[in-house]
């Protein structure tokens, strides 16, 4: 066998021996591509500084991200992208007038507290974004329910520049001063600097569904849950002046529900990995952002619904494991068998 | 109710069927062959030959006695020069009877068709085939035609599905080999007394769906049907393709036979079909040789025995060092340390791969995606195991119910952090095998 040159040193692993391209660089480009329509919508609304605000968010977090890695010396996880698309979902999340060295707070606390300290991408317990959202507004709750009014609100003779919310102005002084559904559908309103347009948010979101990063189920159940327990409330306890189906497009349409159900709801690491999970946690979702909304001094309560339905993931993963395959049919007939063998 | 009967999950894992169109090439006798004593699941073969005997084209060279066995035959005429050990492709040593070839392939006495009279007899001739289960798994196929609960057996499936990347020796058989397919089917059919035939083929295979639908006309055989499935993989897989077809859950561990189904390879049938016309035994078989590392990429009918090395020349050798030679399909074919292995039975392709092809990327952290659980076909949870592997749990491994895993590979190929998550199954597998029921 000497006559023939074998290649003897090959390459041997274990099967598969091909693998997706996809890869979680990747799967963050997207997501950073499907938040661009509503940064765009929010600097056209809000103006320049938003675009700084945004910017100084997504940059300090790479920072802290690799800073932290540097420090610890863990390998560089900053080119996995997932700390920009943490310091993008902040920014977007925040008023577009919050002091910039508020808004590098969250972003400290999104990327070292939230996530590094637990062990990096995919070990944290919370999505990063909503606890720095939140600590924000516990710390800064003047700044962060100061709204601003968009370009072409004050273009159109609104004297002041802050003004409040849609949900501010319903928890405040009922229906009457609310911006039309077509102002809240294009964005035309105070709030948040990428939460206001929903066309924007909903092309990224479906962006994201025709990729396959995310599944529309958590998106879709969230906000259908909002829809139907806005509708069942309205119904027992009609407002004045408007019809329970409008005060639930209204409640749809307004505050960050649709911002927070695609980007931040469909976080992979803090939702439920099984389909039967994903529901219940996005009909939680939807419960308790409605049910702070209403019962709660909150006029908004979105980010909150997701930071608890975040902590109830573990538990929710646990008790919705499918029935793996024939593992039912197999069980019932031991069932059936022990049976017969008491019975005989 | 709506969770329970869905169609079981899978995944694009690509389709890479270059060679689709390239007709089947004969492969000259090589000047050596080595064929291993080991060529189905069960006990190997012990050699009935020695070094210096002459051997014929069809002898049979190797059997053993155990219950789980099939006797081994020469492919090539010539003498023993050796009979040795060597480490086999799955990392285990197997006894290998190398053969000088003398080119004349004269053909061993008494290779005619079988008679058959009884179902026992058609069972003794299966054995003497020496036909195991050409998709890959090698089961001896006279075991399989000879289930317990014969008389509960109703459904025959022939599996054409193809799902691995790359090959398409199955889909040559079934455009060249179409009515060997069916007259194999037929007489399995006849002794295992099966009313409902289904040949199950892929629908990016449409010519091999027309073929046999035309074929079926034209002989007027209404109990076999053509069963066109999505190109998606793993639909080929034995458990998969029963649920698909009957709608019957298969357990792991749960013979199909006892659900009342046998599912058969297409191209072991089309051997059935052969071997019961001239009664010459499993020597040769057809194999897709593709990768990006081969000159000529091709179906090709090989002697069994034949070293890669061989059958990579007979298609042009190498364009550039392989880096991987796989023996199957990338999604589950082994990757062997040499290219001085020879084929056996149940290998349908050679793949060599170049550094670029064998590639893959690194490791990195789970993010939770959950991509692994919505691809795996029998809804495991693979991350799961990856912890409990990682806590050498036995326990949590026996309640997410490792063992169903069939390592299909789809967990690993969606994984975006690229986790080697099929290998740990096959660990943590065999981590609940050796603490058996201790735990």
């Amino acid at each position: 066998m000497s006559d023939m040159n074998f290649h003897d040193d090959l390459r041997v692993s274990s099967s598969p021996h091909i693998v997706t391209t996809l890869d979680t660089k990747k799967t963050m480009t997207f997501v950073l591509m499907a938040l661009m329509p509503s940064a765009i919508a929010g600097v056209i609304f809000f103006g320049l500084y938003s675009l700084c605000l945004l910017l100084s968010c997504v940059a300090f977090s790479a920072l802290c991200e690799y800073a932290y890695d540097r420090l610890m010396h863990r390998e560089n996880t900053v080119k996995d992208r997932s700390s920009l698309v943490t310091g993008a979902i902040l920014a977007l999340t925040l008023p577009p007038t919050l002091p910039i060295w508020m808004a590098l707070i969250g972003c400290f606390v999104s990327i070292v507290i939230v996530k590094c300290l637990y062990g990096g991408i995919g070990k944290n317990i919370a999505n990063p974004a909503i606890v720095g959202r939140i600590v924000l507004l516990l710390s800064f709750t003047s700044s962060m329910t100061t709204w601003r009014y968009t370009n072409f609100q004050m273009a159109n003779g609104t004297d002041a520049i802050t003004g409040a919310t849609p949900l501010g102005i319903l928890t405040d002084s009922g229906i009457a001063g609310l911006p039309s559904l077509t102002d809240l559908l294009i964005g035309n309103r105070g709030g948040s600097l990428g939460e206001t347009c929903i066309i924007a948010i909903l092309i990224g979101g479906s962006f994201l569904i025709a990729m396959k990063v995310i599944s529309p189920v958590i998106p879709v159940v969230y906000l259908c849950t909002v829809f139907v327990f806005s509708m069942i409330y309205y119904l027992i306890v009609p407002q004045e002046g408007a019809n329970a189906l409008y005060m639930s497009v209204f409640h749809l349409l307004s505050g960050g529900v649709v911002f927070g159900a695609f980007f931040c709801a469909t976080d992979y690491v803090t939702s439920p990995i099984m389909k039967k999970g994903r529901i219940i946690y996005a009909i939680g979702c939807g419960f308790f952002t409605m049910v702070i909304r209403l019962f709660c001094s909150y006029p908004e309560g979105a980010s909150f619904a997701i930071l608890f339905m975040n902590i109830m993931t573990p538990l929710i993963d646990k008790y919705t494991i499918d029935s793996y395959y024939g593992v039912t049919q197999r069980a019932r007939e031991e069932k059936k068998k022990a049976k017969e063998g008491a019975n005989g | 109710m709506f969770f329970r009967n869905r169609k079981l999950p899978s995944i694009e894992a690509g389709h890479y069927k270059n060679t689709a169109q390239s007709p089947t090439e004969v492969m000259p006798v090589p000047e050596v062959v080595s064929i291993s004593m080991s060529e189905n699941i069960g006990a190997p073969c012990k050699p009935l030959v020695k070094k210096g005997d002459r051997v014929l084209v069809g002898q049979k060279i190797g059997d053993a006695e155990a219950f789980l066995s099939v006797p081994v035959h020469s492919s090539v005429s010539g003498s023993v020069t050796a009979i040795e050990t060597m480490r086999n492709a799955m990392g285990g040593t197997d006894t290998y009877v190398t053969i000088e070839t003398d080119g004349k392939q004269e053909v061993a006495e008494g290779i005619k068709a079988p008679v058959i009279d009884d179902q026992p007899g058609f069972i003794k001739a299966m054995r003497e085939s020496g036909l195991v289960g050409l998709g890959g798994a090698a089961f001896p196929t006279w075991v399989k035609l000879n289930p317990k609960n014969l008389i509960d057996i109703d459904t025959f499936i022939v599996n054409g599905a193809e799902c691995e990347p790359f090959i398409t020796s199955d889909h040559r058989t079934m455009l060249e080999d179409a009515d060997n397919v069916i007259d194999g089917m037929l007489a399995v059919m006849k002794w295992l007394i099966a009313e409902d035939g289904y040949i199950a083929i892929e629908d990016n295979k449409q010519d091999a769906i027309d073929n046999f639908n035309r074929l079926l006309k034209e002989r007027g055989i209404s109990k076999i049907k053509v069963f066109p499935m999505p190109a998606r993989y793993p639909k080929g897989a034995e458990r998969v393709l029963i649920q698909e077809i009957t709608g019957k859950k298969c357990d792991a561990g749960v013979l199909p036979a006892a659900l009342g189904v046998i599912v058969m390879n297409i191209t072991s049938t089309a051997f059935v079909g052969q071997y019961l016309k001239d009664g010459m035994p499993l020597i040769k078989k057809r194999i897709t040789v593709d990768g990006d590392a081969v000159r000529n990429s091709k179906n090709v009918l090989a002697p069994i025995g034949a070293r890669i090395k061989d059958i990579m020349e007979f298609c042009g050798g190498y364009t550039e060092e392989p880096v991987k030679i796989l023996m199957g399909g990338p999604m589950m074919g082994r990757a062997v340390y040499s290219d001085r292995m020879p084929l056996i039975k149940n290998n349908n392709a050679i793949l060599a791969f170049s550094k670029a092809q064998a590639w893959i990327p690194e490791e990195s952290a789970c993010i939770n995606c959950g991509r692994c659980h919505e691809g795996c076909p029998f809804h495991l949870i693979p991350t799961a195991y990856a912890d409990a592997y990682e806590a050498r749990d036995v326990k949590r491994l026996k309640e997410l119910q490792v063992m169903q895993c069939m390592e299909c590979g789809s967990c690993s190929f969606v994984c975006p952090a690229h986790r080697p998550l099929a290998f740990i199954n096959k660990l943590s597998k065999a981590l609940v095998k050796e603490a058996g029921d201790n735990v």
